[in-house]
């Protein structure tokens, strides 16, 4: 009889990703038995010991998972999930989760959900809500086939707190039939905040006419000691970097503060950074969409606003 | 060489997030009156990737396959426009609400047929739904390797490699053919036709298969994933605009309510 939920979690330097602590929080309120994580990688035992709030942690430690790829990753999440028999997995919406999510769920004889933000479990099984149609549409899902699978936006949960370790069990896995290898990898490299952890925000779009119009907006995050964020069309227009991209298809970020500067507000857009505590917008055409999504806004030319705005932050800031 | 390109027919997404409505009671999208629908905008770069290995090698073949109704033969038509040499449309009244397995199934029964296939391109995922499964659980149908999120495509030697886009890095993966790959946005803008390459497209030969064609039968395509409601959510926060008559006032406006919202 599958049991339980089991959640993919991901280490980082070392060191479990916040989003598997989104995990594991969410799937203990899911109340649906035991809570069991799987880790999957080389060299990671040590990060296993640092799971807290899963009863078990089931960990593939080989150097075949050094590095990802869909075929290794697939072959051991599905060896872990025919030992565990869990009755729902879920996963991060992220690099992994995003590729992993939809292989596993053939290799296991069901169907996932992907991007959910919010969780149920109704007459016995889950039921997923997620964003659609570019997030202007919400999709419930159920599932007629176990075990569900689902992936989980990051930041749409709360994460675990404390708990013990878990028991570490480790699990056998055949390399054998990766077919695809990874023969470069260049990381892109950010300076000062990283942009999903930033505390502040300051998002530029196509209405800065050009990658010039970002020097006022790398002068208002400085200033407030944050990150840089860009529309899709400023990192299709090659404006600023992919890393850079916040939306749909780009980084989900929850700041406290999300300063839009001629951003339109597109549905996509607004799916990576809804979330956030609060958002200004400044944009010339009154009618723009981020205003419906804004706290406080400002009708008008960033050409001018912008200036007098890091004037007048630093004016209200001297005054302490 | 012969390449098979998967496209999608969806809703127009570019209109105002206001004219977006939702039937409920039908769990479907109503598109607003006079709007026509288009290609996923992955899809038509999927078929951008495949033209760039045509452009390379002359003698690759491609066809352009979409599951849909009828109207979704103009899917096609865009990319036949924009060189594809072949088109397959797949409809059929049991192809009606399938889950994105079903659909799979579907696409891999069509590509298994047509038989020579070495390369299978997809969008990263379609712009009604955004799930961006379909790509891989073809692969897994088929029995290929799949790498997600390319944004270069070329064939050499009987592999394929894609430079893979992630939010914060690039990967370059090798895999060998057949295989699938989808296909991102960093790829580039498709190929715009030309007049004369759009009246060409109509003479290109299509095939129109039902499911029976393929050999499946309805049973196999029953939905794993159940989809029991679709909503538009309601959004209720209400904007305060900065009031002054320079920027400069708004400015200051702005940043005194910030220092007392105790965000600066
Ligand atoms: C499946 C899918 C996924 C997508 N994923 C993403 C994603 O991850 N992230 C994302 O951002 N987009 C995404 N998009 C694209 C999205 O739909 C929009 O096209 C994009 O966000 C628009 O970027 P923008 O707001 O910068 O540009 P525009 O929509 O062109 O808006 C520019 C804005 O600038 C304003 N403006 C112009 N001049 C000035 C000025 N002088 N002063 C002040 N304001 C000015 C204009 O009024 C306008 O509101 C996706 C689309 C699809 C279909």
């Amino acid at each position: 009889m599958p049991n339980g939920v089991l959640i993919l979690a991901e280490a980082e330097g070392g060191e479990i990703v916040t989003v598997t602590k989104e995990l594991i929080g969410a799937a203990q309120r899911l109340g649906a038995g035991p809570v069991s994580a799987m880790l999957l990688g080389s060299g990671v035992e040590a990060a296993a010991g640092k799971i807290t709030g899963a009863e078990k942690v089931y960990v593939v430690d080989d150097p075949a998972l050094a590095q990802y790829t869909n075929d290794a990753y697939t072959q051991a999440a599905a060896a872990v999930a025919q030992k565990a028999d869990p009755a729902i997995v879920l996963m991060g919406q992220t690099n992994i989760g995003r590729d992993l999510a939809p292989a596993l769920a053939f290799k296991l004889g069901t169907a996932v959900a992907m991007d959910t933000i919010a969780l149920e479990m109704k007459d016995g099984g889950l039921h997923t809500t997620r964003p659609a149609y570019g997030g202007n549409a919400r999709a419930v899902n159920g599932f007629s086939t176990t075990p569900a699978i689902a992936t989980v936006r990051p930041k749409s949960q709360d994460p675990v707190e404390g708990g013990s370790a878990g028991a570490v069990e480790k699990v056998a896995f055949d390399a054998s039939g990766v077919r695809t290898k990874v023969t470069a990898r260049t990381a892109a490299t950010s300076e000062g905040v990283r942009l999903e952890d930033a505390d502040v925000v300051i998002a530029g779009g196509r209405g800065l006419g050009g990658p010039e119009g970002f020097a006022k907006v790398e002068e208002l995050a400085k200033l407030l000691n944050g990150a840089v964020g860009a529309s899709r069309a400023v990192a299709d227009l090659g404006w600023r970097p992919v890393s850079e991209q916040v939306g749909l298809t780009g980084k989900v970020v929850s700041p406290t503060l999300y300063v839009a500067v001629a951003i339109s507000g597109a549905s996509q857009h607004m799916a990576g950074c809804s979330g956030s505590k609060n958002i200004v917008a400044i944009n010339k055409d009154a009618d723009a969409n981020i205003f419906k999504a804004a706290r406080f806004g400002i009708v008008g030319d960033f050409a001018t606003v912008l200036p007098a705005l890091v004037e007048a932050i630093k004016k209200v800031k001297a005054e302490g | 060489m012969h390449i098979v390109v998967c496209v999608k027919q969806v809703p127009d997404w570019d209109i105002p997030p206001s004219s977006f409505k939702v039937d409920e009671g039908a769990k479907k999208v109503v598109p607003p009156a006079g709007v026509a629908p288009v290609v996923s905008q992955f899809d038509a770069i999927a078929v951008e990737a495949a033209m760039r290995i045509k452009d390379a090698d002359a003698s690759t073949k491609v066809t352009v396959m979409s599951l849909g109704p009828a109207t979704a033969r103009d899917a096609i038509k865009n990319g036949l426009a924009m060189g594809a040499d072949e088109g397959a449309l797949l409809t059929d009244d049991v192809f009606n609400n399938l889950d994105s397995l079903g659909t799979a199934n579907v696409l891999a029964a069509a590509i298994k047929k047509l038989g020579d296939v070495d390369l299978v391109l997809t969008g990263r995922q379609a712009v009604d739904w955004d799930l961006g499964v379909t790509g891989t659980y073809i692969a897994e149908i088929i029995g290929a390797p799949v790498v997600t999120f390319a944004k270069s495509v070329t064939v050499s030697g009987g592999n394929v490699t894609v430079e893979r886009v992630l939010p914060d890095a690039v990967e370059t993966v090798e895999s060998p053919l057949p295989a699938v790959v989808t296909v991102s946005n960093e790829l580039g803008e498709p190929r715009y036709p030309k007049l004369q390459q759009i009246m060409a497209a109509t003479k290109k030969p299509m095939n129109t298969w039902a499911a029976a064609d393929v050999g499946l039968d309805a049973g196999a395509l029953a939905p794993k994933l159940t989809l029991e409601a679709l909503y538009v959510p309601v959004v209720d926060t209400k904007v305060e605009l900065m009031e002054g008559d320079t920027p400069e006032e708004q400015a200051m406006a702005l940043a005194r309510r910030l220092k007392e919202a105790k965000l600066i």
